[in-house]
């Protein structure tokens, strides 16, 4: 055990001495990670929206469907966007396999759910509350989407960071699609797969290090911006 | 007794044959009402008399099983309901501020940025909220936060002012100032009508009072008749503070 | 937020762009974990794509998975160790033409203390014999690669029938090498491994090589070009360069000058 702490301590401060290569696989990380947070929000918000006020037929299945799928095992999630990916698959064509788009598009697909979900929630409480007003207001229901959605901010940026740590800490899924190249589609989480599986586990582990701090700072520069715009006055969610 | 000269395009609001069953039971079951006097109109009576119920129908929030509800000959249309605007007993801010609340609404107008900062600070200054104006709407205090509400009721310009038991929640200095804001309301020719079960209230407010009880309006006139010579016997027992639920 | 969003849609729109425009100066090599995790790619690879210009990209998954990945077109060489099935892959047509390219041997590893006895042993088949017969805990790859088929060959040998044992004493981590000497070294218990691997490994604790120098143990690699006529997709001329300087004089020096701990990890021996 000694001797792993000191091998775990020269990790350290390998990877803290910015080696450009690290810091260019955080790098993509974090790139693949955003975007795929930024589009799941584009696609789940209104969506989640939608299902809090929308009423139609096969809304409650939807609703079950939307909260079940935020427990998508990532190995699955890769597996089926690989099929659609493969050359011999139905998306072949656009020659996406192994690359960071590809990554994206698996974290999108594990991402939404859980963005869609708790903006549902989120959403669904807020126009309970918000009902008789808007309406009084002669605001639509279409219309009131956008004002709930900016009323319920503080609690939406609650589910983006949800989401960006089921994204950013998720390996099963970017390993299938990726394909770990070095490079190209090498993230953390692969990274320190592949260290742990060359049994490198000091190294692993401090660039584990890494990973978490990435996602404390992430979620504590975001909760920082939330309590400033709430002491400037946007109130509480 | 004040003289009233109500101004001619004072809305008259008209209720036929409304009513809600919940239950195979009638809850609301107004067959008959005109809202024709001078205002502030006071809807009075005990808990579950179906005031806040008959409220919404004025105000198109409910839509009833039978009958409807006209504002000078019109129905209930979004262009007529634009004209209308209300009041909660908890008032439902936006999570902004509290400029942003009445920008809300005065966005929903059209007015451009200019106009909009004219009538925002105007009607601050009438809700003795501007220094508050940039302050998170949701930590104003309960007086606050129910002026607030009015203001941006009026912001929306309206020609009919519902309200909600507005002051139930409210200490009496609050309250008084709320039903300054709503005599005000008035005075400007708004026609005002507020949900009560407070007698001194009322009494304070009304020109013209509906008396409910049961689902039913038991009586209507105007306040000075109603409250020195009640003519039904359950109004009576109310106002002696006698008539329980 | 309309900005914003429409900032975030261009950054996508970039990055597949990027990805697209890169397209023809990069070939994919479906290749196993052992090449990758010894750090052979790592060193040989740049000299390749200094001298050529073509990126190298390596997906290193076990040998079957390679090989299924290379038979979907997901791939434009194959570089993997089981020569009965990269023979099926070209005679069923997936692959152009099969080359060796290098080698080196399979070992079994075990704890120190050797509860089946079969240090310094030189026979494979004696070893998994003792050790079937002590019950000691064995670790398979269990994932149907190359090292995991070699690995059956011999239990076969060996007249044992691993499949009975499962989850006693034979235990199947269906994960790559090094996942798998991770296991090993966490239940003390024995496993075959490519030597390469084992040199590259960092966690041996505990673990020692036990039984080496069997010719059954031979462990061939073999390079592959995947077939353009069954995927037009495939980069065929980008991937035949390779293989051409894989199995050529050049390819041939950099897989020999590869040493870790001064001990040279793969043997070329391409024709």
């Amino acid at each position: 055990m000694q001797d792993f702490t000191q091998e775990f301590i020269i990790a350290l401060k390998l990877v803290g001495t910015g080696d450009p290569e690290l810091w260019a696989i955080v790098l993509l990380s974090l790139k693949v990670s955003v975007l795929a947070v930024i589009i799941s929000a584009l696609i789940g918000m209104p969506l989640g929206a939608g299902l809090a006020v929308g009423r139609f037929p096969g809304r409650r299945v939807l609703i079950v469907l939307i909260n079940a799928l935020m427990g998508l095992p990532p190995v699955v999630v890769g597996l089926l966007v690989y099929l659609m990916l493969s050359r011999s698959g139905p998306l072949g064509v656009l020659q996406l396999l192994y690359t960071p788009t590809a990554m994206i598009i698996a974290q999108v697909v594990l991402v939404t759910p859980i963005i869609a979900a708790l903006t549902r929630q989120v959403v669904e409480m807020l126009a309970t509350e918000y009902d008789e007003q808007l309406r009084s207001l002669g605001v639509s229901r279409l219309s009131s989407v956008p004002v709930l959605l900016w009323d319920g901010r503080l609690a939406l940026m609650t589910a983006l960071l949800a989401g960006f740590g089921r994204a950013i800490a998720e390996v099963g899924a970017v390993i299938i699609v990726g394909g770990n190249i070095n490079h190209v589609t090498r993230v953390m989480t692969t990274t320190i797969a592949l260290e742990t599986s060359k049994g490198n586990l000091a190294l692993a582990l401090a660039l584990g290090a890494i990973l978490i701090s990435l996602a404390v700072s992430v979620t504590g520069a975001v909760s920082v911006l939330s309590l400033r715009g709430e002491r400037q006055g946007v109130g509480h969610a | 007794m004040r003289d009233y000269q109500a101004p001619s395009d004072h809305p008259i609001i008209s209720v036929r044959g409304l009513c809600i069953a919940r239950d195979g039971r009638a809850i609301l079951d107004v067959d008959h009402l005109d809202l024709d006097g001078p205002g502030p109109t006071i809807i009075l009576g005990p808990n579950g008399a179906g005031k806040s119920l008959l409220l919404r129908c004025l105000h198109g929030l409910i839509t009833p099983d039978g009958g409807a509800v006209s504002q000078n000959g019109q129905a209930l249309t979004d262009q007529v309901r634009a004209g209308q605007a209300m009041v909660f007993q908890r008032p439902v801010l936006l999570r902004r501020s509290v400029a942003g609340n009445l920008d809300f609404v005065l966005r929903r107008r059209g007015l451009s940025r200019v106009a909009r900062k004219a009538e925002r600070e105007a009607l601050l200054a009438q809700g003795r909220l501007a220094d508050k104006a940039r302050q998170s709407a949701r930590s104003l205090s309960g007086g606050e936060a129910q002026r607030l509400a009015i203001l941006r009721a009026l912001a929306c310009k309206p020609a009919v002012l519902f309200l909600d038991e507005p002051t139930s929640a409210l200490d009496p200095e609050a309250t008084q100032e709320v039903e300054q804001m709503v005599l005000r309301a008035s005075g400007q020719g708004l026609r005002v009508v507020m949900v009560t079960h407070d007698i001194g209230q009322a009494r304070r407010l009304a020109r013209e009072v509906v008396m409910m009880h049961g689902g039913r309006v038991i009586e209507k006139g105007l306040a000075a008749q109603l409250f020195s010579g009640p003519q039904n016997d359950l109004t009576r027992r109310f106002l002696s503070g006698g008539l329980m639920v | 937020m309309i900005r914003e969003c429409a900032r975030a849609a261009a950054a996508v729109i970039a990055l597949i762009a990027g990805s697209a425009q890169a397209a023809d100066h990069f070939i994919v090599v479906q290749s196993t974990t052992s090449t990758q995790n010894s750090g052979l790619f790592d060193a040989i690879l740049p000299w390749f794509e200094a001298e050529s210009g073509i990126d190298v990209r390596v997906v290193a998954v076990g040998t079957g998975h390679a090989i299924r990945n290379a038979r979907n077109g997901d791939g434009d060489v194959l570089l993997v160790h089981a020569k009965l099935a990269e023979e099926a892959f070209v005679a069923e047509g997936w692959g152009v033409l099969r080359q060796d390219v290098m080698y080196n041997d399979f070992v079994i590893v075990g704890p120190t203390g050797d509860p089946a006895g079969i240090r310094k042993g030189t026979d494979a088949v004696a070893a998994l014999t003792m050790i079937a017969q002590a019950e000691a805990v064995f670790v398979s790859r269990g994932d149907d690669s190359g090292t995991h088929k070699a690995e059956l060959h011999q239990w076969v040998r060996a007249g044992v029938d691993v499949a009975q044992a499962s989850g006693g004493w034979y235990r199947e981590t269906g994960s790559g090498m090094g996942a798998t000497l991770n296991v090993a070294a966490g239940m003390g218990a024995y496993t075959l491994t490519d030597r390469a691997t084992w040199l590259a490994f960092g966690n041996a604790s505990g673990l020692e090589v036990l039984v080496e120098g069997d010719p059954r143990l031979f462990n061939q690699y073999g390079v592959i070009l995947v077939n353009p006529e069954k995927h037009p997709s495939v980069r065929a001329e980008a991937g035949q360069r390779f293989i051409d300087w894989l199995v050529g004089p050049d390819g041939q020096a950099a897989i020999a000058s590869y040493k870790l701990g001064g001990e040279q990890l793969f043997f070329p021996n391409a024709r």
